[in-house]
């Protein structure tokens, strides 16, 4: 028979509860400079992938297989432990006077998760009918103010939803920052299991935030899909 | 660059990457990766297959709670679900498990809840007058998904599932984090030892890796387009 009485004032208040709420911050700010810096990198990537040059092509295959096809947890160490050797010698300079295990963190979940979304991006554009592309350089345009103003503005719309559910998997991932000792959401649960043996409060404090974060973006995602890419439809 | 970077420390230990000690000593290294990896997927398929028709059963007493686990576990962290086995399978057990177990029932019941979908979409991409041209012959609805619409939707599912077996065998390293001495630990073992090579080390590991994944995800493309190519004509 399990003994075991649950105390759940642990994580709704006191000490305790601070070190969730620390450690949800941090999944927030990890997640937050993650999607907008994989964002900007996943956008280059995906235009270099669609270049009309092919070593540039090569190049963006090679980064995007990668990536891709490598955990996400050998590449944090791989910042973490072993960027020093390969990085110059200012870069190295500025991350240790950085909280360094938070950067190498957001190096690592920024260039796992650029990968996913460059795809994502290339699809978007791709959706886009050639004949806009053609429409927009028979009047002129040049390739790039093609893309600026005629094709991104439309490829960007359909994006919106799986750049989203990318978020969501980044929020996730974050939690594997927890093994260079970022102080995480999921971090601070197994701290205060550790300090108070209340595991089951402690987890179900961290999965319910976890699984609010996700309810409320993927609702927030409904709306977008319902008011903007499809306004018409009853 | 700022230091040469020098591989010998691989050559080294090369065996103990591949296997651990075994056969002296338990199995390790890139061997247990692939033991985690085949383990789970075999037990997440049949989960997945379970989970997926269970989700789109007639009955929503049976649906609501199966859906609403399936994505309460597609919520979380891969990481959340095998703290949760680390703590739950002792306590519901009344023993000690050990870790690998604890890692499988933890990828299992993730990876599960993934498979569903792609069981889901892929029943679904049956079109609906099979099921009811088998019904009408005479199968029960039972019947009719288990050998008229199953063992065409699998087909088309195998494509998702040899993706969703890399991303197992990316995830197996999460296994570290419980003390598992898979590929990904041993590595972290080896860099504590030698202390002055982890550059090499990580980049080795992250290149085994990547040559195992890279093969499933190129497999899996050739089938995808060997099944459009079979359905095309």
């Amino acid at each position: 028979m399990l003994k075991y009485t649950f105390d759940w004032s642990i994580v709704t208040s006191g000490k305790y509860f601070e070190w969730l709420v620390s450690g949800l911050k941090v999944t927030l700010e990890l997640s937050a400079v993650g999607i907008v810096c994989a964002f900007i990198l996943g956008l280059l990537i995906a235009v270099l992938k669609m270049s009309h040059y092919r070593p540039v092509r090569w190049i963006a295959t090679a980064y995007l297989e990668f990536f891709r096809n490598t955990p996400l947890l050998v590449q944090i160490f791989f910042w973490y432990f072993g960027s020093y050797k390969v990085l110059p010698a200012a870069v190295n300079e500025w991350l240790n006077s950085t909280n360094f295990e938070f950067a190498a963190a957001a190096i690592a979940l920024t260039i796992y998760t650029s990968a996913f979304i460059a795809e994502d991006i290339r699809s978007g554009i791709l959706s886009i009918p050639k004949e806009q592309m053609e429409a927009a350089r028979s009047a002129g345009f040049s390739y790039l103010r093609s893309m600026q103003y005629i094709i991104l503005p439309q490829a960007v719309r359909i994006t919106i939803p799986p750049l989203v559910n990318q978020f969501l998997n980044l929020a996730k991932n974050s939690s594997l920052a927890m093994s260079i000792g970022v102080m995480e959401l999921t971090y601070q649960a197994r701290q205060v299991e550790s300090y108070t043996f209340k595991g089951f409060e402690a987890f179900t404090a961290a999965t319910v935030v976890y699984l609010g974060l996700s309810v409320v973006i993927t609702a927030l995602m409904d709306l977008y899909n319902k008011k903007v890419l499809n306004p018409h439809r009853a | 660059m700022e230091e040469a970077l020098n591989f010998q420390v691989i050559i080294d230990n090369f065996t103990y990457f591949m296997i651990g000690r075994y056969p002296n000593g338990p199995l390790g290294g890139l061997g247990l990766t692939m033991y985690l990896a085949v383990v789970s997927c075999v037990l997440s398929f049949f989960g997945g297959l379970i989970l997926g028709l269970l989700s789109l059963s007639r009955y929503a007493v049976i649906r609501y709670p199966v859906n609403l686990f399936i994505n309460a576990v597609r919520g979380i962290p891969l990481l959340m679900v095998i703290f949760w086995m680390y703590f739950l399978l002792p306590a519901l057990m009344g023993k000690t498990v050990p870790e690998a177990t604890t890692v499988i029932m933890g990828l299992t019941i993730f990876t599960s809840a993934y498979m569903s979908q792609i069981v889901r979409a892929g029943i679904q991409g049956i079109p609906k007058g099979q099921t009811e041209a088998a019904v009408s012959t005479g199968l029960k609805h039972w019947q009719a998904m288990l050998y008229i619409v199953l063992p065409q939707g699998l087909r088309n599912m195998i494509p998702s599932f040899v993706n969703q077996f890399v991303s197992l065998i990316k995830d197996t390293s999460l296994a570290f984090i419980v003390g598992v001495s898979e590929l990904t630990h041993v590595g972290t073992q080896i860099n504590n030892r030698t202390m002055a090579f982890p550059t090499e080390i990580f980049i080795f590991i992250a290149a085994v890796y990547f040559v195992l994944c890279f093969a499933f995800t190129s497999f899996s493309r050739w089938l995808e387009g060997r099944l459009a190519w079979r359905k095309s004509i």
